[in-house]
C-alpha cells in the first residue's frame, strides 16, 4: 500500500506541475489529466444487494451511502513516435477503508500501419457493446446499466491483442478482433496458456441529414472460464465461495442515434441509446470451501438490455431517463448449489428506472443529480446520488 | 476465426490493387478551407468540409461518418491552433490512415502558416477556453488568407506533384482576383476604421485587425463559457461610457444573448456569416467578405 500511495503522489505532482502546458496538445510532453469523481448515495434499503439469477463479481455493486469518493483517474497519453500511441488510466479509489490504485488500462496502438489497420496492445477496455470502452466518468449516469454490473461487473477489461480495420467506404464500418488473457472477471483463469478469451465486434455508423448521426454495433465474446469467483457467502461458520469453470458466451448488439439541429450540439441536442446482451454458459458451480464440496453442473441463459434518453435542452443542462431490464433462466442438477451461488432468479425479473439531471458549467466540470426506483432485486429500493465529475489537464475528447 | 481472417485478407487485397483515384480527398474541418481547396485545386480536388457554418468548430463529436471521411482523406485542412483538439486528433488516431497524421505532408494546418494574435502569455483553465497557440480564427483576414494559400499550393504541389502545373496556374489567377477584391474591400471598409463593435465570441479578431475596429466587449464572459444576465449588466455599463455601433452575431451562436444587450442598449445587432454557408449569399471565400463588409457598413449608414 505505501508503494502505491508514494506512486499516486509522484503522478498528481507530475499532473500539477504540469497544467500550465498541459493545455497545449500536440507539445512534446504527453497530455495528462485527472478526473475528480465525489458522490453523495442514499438509499431506502440496507440489506446486501444481489442481482438474482447472476453471480456478481468485479465493481459491481450500487455504490456506497453517505459521502464518498468515486472514481478518480489520472490518464498520461501521448504519441509515443510515429508509430505508436500510448495511454495508462489509473484508477484511485477508496476500498473498505484502504486507498487502491487500479490500473485500468495501459496499452500502445499503431498509428502508421495505414491502410486502417490499427493494432492496440496491452490493458485495455474492450470495444464489445457501446458503453464497453468509454470510461465511467463519461457515462451519462452515475452508474453502469445493470446488463454490464450483471454480465461483466461493469465493464469488460482485459490484457491483449486487438486488431481492426476500418473500410475505406462512405458508410463507417469499422471491424475489430480481440484476443485476452482472461483472468479478469467475468472471466478467470487465464486458459489456454493465457489466451483464454477473445472477442469479435463489427461498428456501422453514418450521418442522415446534417441534423443526425447513428452508430449500430455488433459484439460477440467467449472464454474458457477457470475458477471465477463471486461474492463470499459466511455460512455455518464455513466461508463458501460460488466459482464457475466452464465456457462462456456473449452476444450483443449496440445503437445510437444523436440528433442536434443543423449538427450543432452546443445549444440543444438529444441521444437515444440501446444495448442488447445474452450470455450462455454451460459448465459447473461448485461453493468453494464447503465441505464437502457442494457441485453443480450449470447452464445459464442470462439477458437483458438498457434503453436510454439524454436531453440537452439549454447549454449546460441535460437531462436523461434509462430503464433496465434483466432475464435470467438457469439450470443446473442441483437447485440448491445455484441458489447459493446466486443463479436463482428467485422468481424476479430485475428492473430499474433513473432518471438524472446535470449541470456542466464548462467543458471541464460537471455536476448531477440522480434518482433510481431499484427493483434489480426483490426488495424495492430508492437510490439517489448527487456526484460531481471534473477534468483537470488535457482536453478530452469529443467521442460520439 | 480462421474464416474471417481470409475473409479480411482478400478483402484487403482487392481494396489494395484499386488504381488510386484521380482526384485528390480532401477533408476540410471547416467550410472556409474546402472553399480554399477548391479555389487552387480545381477538378484536381474532391473537397469535403467536416463542418457547416451552422456548427461551432470547438464543438463537434468524433462521430463515424467523419472516421469513414478521413480513413479515405489525401489531405486535411483544418484551422488548427487547438481549435479542433476536441475531436480532430480522435479522427486521426481512429481513422487508421497514415498520410493524414500530425507532422505528415498529409496534414495542413492553416493557423501554422500564419502570425496568430492573442497568444496568452500565461494560460490557466479560470481563463476560460483560450489556446495556447492564439487565436485559432485566422480565415477572417484576407492578407493571411494570401499567406495560407501560398503555403496550401506548395503543399498540394507536394502531395500532387503531376498536377504542379495546374496548381501554380490556379493559384496565380486566385491571387490576381484576390489582390483585386482585397483592396476593394479595404474601400469598401473604410468608414470601419476606428468602430467600436461587440462580439459573442473572439472570432473576430483577425478581421478586426485588418479594418481597424475596436472590440467593445465580449458577450461571452469568458471565451466558451455562455452568457449571464450579470455579464450583459456590466456589458452594458462598459457600452454608456465607451459606446459601441453594433453587436455581431453569427449562425451558431445563440442569438438570445444578442438580442437582449441590443434591447438594454439600442445598439443594432448584425448577423454576420462567420465562414461560408453562414448566408445565402456567402457561397465562397470572395462572397464571404463581400457580404461580410457589406453588412458591417450597412449598419453605419
Amino acid at each position: 500500500m505505501k508503494t502505491k500511495m508514494t506512486f499516486f503522489g509522484a503522478m498528481v505532482f507530475v499532473c500539477f506541475s504540469s497544467t500550465s502546458f498541459a493545455a497545449k496538445q500536440g507539445s512534446f510532453n504527453p497530455d495528462i489529466s485527472l478526473t475528480l469523481d465525489g458522490r453523495y448515495g442514499s438509499y431506502s434499503n440496507n440489506s446486501d444487494y444481489e442481482l438474482p439469477g447472476f453471480m456478481l463479481g468485479g465493481e459491481a455493486s450500487r455504490g456506497e451511502q453517505g459521502f464518498h469518493i468515486g472514481h478518480n483517474e489520472l490518464v498520461i497519453s501521448a504519441n509515443i513516435d510515429d508509430m505508436f500511441y500510448g495511454k495508462v488510466t489509473t484508477a484511485i479509489a477508496e476500498h473498505e477503508g484502504e486507498t487502491e490504485v487500479e490500473l485500468e488500462e495501459a496499452f500502445i496502438e499503431t498509428l502508421a500501419i495505414g491502410n486502417g489497420v490499427t493494432f492496440k496492445a496491452g490493458r485495455f477496455f474492450s470495444d464489445i457493446g457501446y458503453l464497453n470502452n468509454q470510461h465511467g466518468h463519461s457515462w451519462d449516469f452515475m452508474d453502469a446499466p445493470l446488463i454490464y454490473r450483471g454480465l461483466f461487473g461493469n465493464q469488460l477489461i482485459d490484457d491483449g491483442l486487438q486488431i481492426s480495420w476500418v473500410a475505406p467506404t462512405d458508410l463507417y464500418f469499422k471491424l475489430g478482433i480481440e484476443a485476452t488473457r482472461g483472468e479478469r472477471f467475468p472471466a478467470g483463469g487465464a486458459t489456454n496458456d493465457g489466451k483464454g478469451a477473445s472477442a469479435v465486434f463489427a461498428k456501422f455508423g453514418g450521418d442522415v441529414g446534417v441534423s443526425h448521426a447513428w452508430q449500430l454495433g455488433f459484439s460477440h465474446w467467449n472464454a474458457d472460464v477457470e475458477g471465477r469467483t463471486s461474492g463470499v457467502h459466511a455460512h455455518g461458520g464455513a466461508t463458501e465461495i460460488p466459482t464457475f469453470n466452464g465456457d462462456s458466451k456473449v452476444s450483443g448488439i449496440d445503437f445510437v442515434w444523436k440528433w442536434a439541429p443543423n449538427g450543432n450540439s452546443r445549444e440543444r441536442n438529444l441521444k437515444i441509446q440501446a444495448e442488447y446482451f445474452e450470455r450462455d454458459e454451460d459448465g459447473t458451480v461448485e461453493l468453494a470451501g464447503s465441505s464437502p464440496l457442494e457441485t453443480s453442473t450449470y447452464q445459464g441463459e442470462q439477458s437483458g438490455w438498457y434503453l436510454q434518453t439524454i436531453y440537452q435542452f439549454m447549454p449546460r443542462w441535460r437531462i436523461g431517463y434509462r430503464y433496465d431490464r434483466l432475464n435470467a433462466d438457469n439450470m443446473g442438477s442441483d437447485a440448491l448449489v445455484l441458489e447459493e451461488a446466486g443463479l436463482d432468479d428467485e422468481g424476479h425479473t430485475p428492473e430499474r428506472s433513473t432518471i438524472m439531471l446535470d449541470y456542466s458549467h464548462s467543458e471541464y466540470s460537471r455536476i448531477r443529480m440522480q434518482y433510481a426506483k431499484d427493483d434489480s432485486y426483490e426488495d424495492s429500493d430508492n437510490l439517489f446520488f448527487i456526484q460531481y465529475i471534473v477534468t483537470l489537464g488535457a482536453h478530452g475528447a469529443h467521442r460520439f | 476465426m480462421r474464416m474471417l481472417f481470409r475473409f479480411l485478407f482478400m478483402f484487403f487485397m482487392l481494396i489494395m490493387t484499386f488504381p488510386a483515384m484521380a482526384a485528390l480527398n480532401i477533408f476540410a474541418c471547416e467550410p472556409e478551407w474546402a472553399s480554399l481547396a477548391n479555389e487552387l485545386g480545381g477538378e484536381r480536388v474532391k473537397s469535403y468540409s467536416a463542418t457547416t457554418a451552422f456548427q461551432d468548430p470547438h464543438h463537434i463529436e468524433a462521430r463515424p461518418s467523419l472516421i469513414a471521411k478521413v480513413r479515405r482523406a489525401d489531405l486535411l485542412i483544418c484551422s488548427g491552433a487547438e481549435l479542433e483538439v476536441g475531436w480532430l486528433p480522435m479522427l486521426q488516431r481512429q481513422a487508421g490512415n497514415t498520410s493524414i497524421l500530425p507532422g505528415k505532408q498529409g496534414y495542413f494546418e492553416a493557423a501554422a502558416m500564419v502570425e496568430r494574435l492573442d497568444v496568452p502569455v500565461e494560460i490557466d483553465r479560470s481563463m476560460g477556453d483560450v489556446h495556447a497557440s492564439g487565436n485559432p480564427h485566422v480565415h477572417l483576414d484576407p492578407r493571411r488568407i494570401q499567406t495560407i494559400a501560398k503555403a496550401l499550393k506548395i503543399r498540394l504541389v507536394t502531395i500532387d506533384p503531376e498536377g504542379s502545373d495546374y496548381y501554380q496556374q490556379r493559384f496565380k489567377d486566385f491571387s490576381q482576383r484576390w489582390q483585386q477584391a482585397m483592396q476593394q474591400w479595404q474601400q469598401q471598409a473604410k468608414p470601419l476604421k476606428g468602430t467600436r463593435i461587440v462580439v459573442h465570441h473572439r472570432d473576430w479578431v483577425y478581421l478586426f485587425d485588418w479594418l481597424g475596429i475596436e472590440i467593445a466587449g465580449a458577450l461571452e464572459p469568458k471565451p466558451g463559457l455562455p452568457t449571464t444576465a450579470g455579464h450583459l449588466v456590466s456589458l452594458k455599463q462598459t457600452l454608456t461610457s465607451k459606446p459601441a455601433s453594433m453587436i455581431v452575431h453569427t449562425i451558431y451562436q445563440n442569438p438570445r444573448a444578442a438580442k437582449r444587450l441590443s434591447q438594454m442598449t439600442n445598439i443594432p445587432v448584425v448577423d454576420l456569416p462567420y465562414t461560408v454557408g453562414g448566408d445565402i449569399a456567402a457561397k465562397d471565400l470572395f462572397s464571404l467578405f463581400d457580404v461580410t463588409i457589406k453588412k458591417l457598413t450597412g449598419v453605419l449608414q
